[in-house]
């Protein structure tokens, strides 16, 4: 193959794959998982899908080093608002609210190797006996 | 003399003279901050940890019950320990009975992280994890900690533990999880809300009232007036690591 073959080839295959790529994108509405809550969350979605974790890394620090609590991007409140109300998790299934969307864009999920993953009992009344299991 | 030594004379006592203008009101208002009343106010929302409290324990041996685990208990109730003493389970607070051989004196007492004001902990940690908060609570920050258990080995009150397994049932308040060292937070998340350890609580529950918590830079709080009115003792006084939990009758 000449060099001008090969270029062309690897166009061709680029476009291909870009091609196939927006037809996944359009065809799957993205995870169906559980948001337990309506009503706004601390941010607007969109910016929460694509930035909530530098809010939760720039929030952590200001709690832990120099403890200023109830800060707006607290994992916890993520919690409780958003664990399942049949049984007061964030974690468990493809349906619950973390790792729903972590498992479908292959995103690993490790704040809750140890943080609690399930809601304050006050949180969340539906969960009657959390058993607050990760 | 001559004209360009004179002229660095003269820039020099300008420059002196600029200079002590300069300091002396930040002396002023350093004393000013020193002789307020030196209550602990709450802290407002959003308002950062200050230097202004120093918060302390006194344990007073005397009421410490042999064989109480009250307080042991309660901090394991509190942060989700599993209260197992395997030489591998972490113990944030562990009661430890001395006898004097010579006069056969026995004392009981809790030892727990001393809240060093100069930790070991702090100065050996080689990612800044662990550190002390502006108001004298020694932590480790879990996102930064690696788990070399350097510490560990620094802290001479054997106060750190390092979380060997996977953790559940932690407390949304007490995030804890393998591969991180971990000790006494003074139960901070309570102390930031304007709460009480919780060792504190059990101990005056039981009705032994041998542990009083507060800020000893507060000439009017209970521990400064405790601390000054009775001998009191910090564990290896000699390391002078200026321990923030102090003992009495030890």
């Amino acid at each position: 193959m000449t060099a001008a073959g090969f270029l062309r080839a690897i166009l061709a295959a680029t476009l291909l794959l870009a091609g196939s790529g927006a037809g996944l994108v359009a065809s799957a509405a993205g995870p169906a998982v559980d948001a337990a809550r309506s009503g706004p969350c601390v941010e607007d979605p969109a910016v929460m899908r694509r930035s909530h974790m530098d809010f939760l890394k720039h929030d952590r620090d200001d709690t832990v080093r120099r403890g200023i609590r109830g800060i707006k991007h607290s994992l916890s409140a993520c919690v409780d608002c958003h664990a399942s109300k049949a049984d007061g998790r964030v974690l468990g299934s493809e349906k619950h609210f973390c790792q729903g969307c972590h498992t479908y864009a292959a995103v690993k999920v490790d704040c809750f190797d140890c943080h609690a993953s399930t809601a304050r009992p006050s949180a969340t009344a539906a969960a009657a006996a959390p058993g607050r299991t990760r | 003399m001559n004209p360009v030594d004179k002229r660095r004379r003269e820039f020099f006592g300008q420059a002196a003279a600029i200079a002590g203008a300069m300091i002396a009101p930040g002396l002023m208002l350093y004393e000013y901050a020193q002789a307020g009343d030196g209550a602990a106010r709450p802290r407002a929302p959003g308002e950062p940890v200050n230097s202004k409290v120093r918060w302390g324990m006194l344990i007073d041996t005397t009421k410490c019950a042999p064989g109480c685990r009250d307080c042991v208990d309660a901090c394991n109730r509190e942060n989700g320990l599993p209260g197992t003493t395997r030489a591998t389970d972490s113990q944030w607070i562990r009661k430890v009975d001395l006898k004097d051989l010579k006069t056969g004196k026995a004392v009981s007492l809790p030892v727990l992280c001393q809240h060093c004001a100069e930790p070991p902990c702090v100065d050996v940690c080689p990612t800044g994890a662990s550190f002390k908060r502006e108001d004298g609570i020694v932590l480790v920050d879990r996102h930064t900690c690696i788990g070399c258990r350097y510490c560990m080995m620094a802290c001479p009150y054997k106060a750190r533990s390092f979380v060997h397994e996977n953790t559940t049932g932690q407390s949304p308040d007490v995030p804890r999880g393998k591969g991180c060292v971990e000790s006494c937070t003074l139960c901070v998340h309570k102390v930031d809300k304007g709460g009480t350890p919780s060792c504190v609580e059990a101990c005056a529950a039981a009705g032994h009232q041998a542990i009083v918590f507060g800020d000893l830079n507060d000439p009017s709080s209970e521990i400064s007036k405790r601390v000054r009115a009775a001998a009191t003792t910090q564990l290896r006084a000699d390391l002078r690591t200026d321990n923030g939990v102090r003992y009495q009758g030890l």
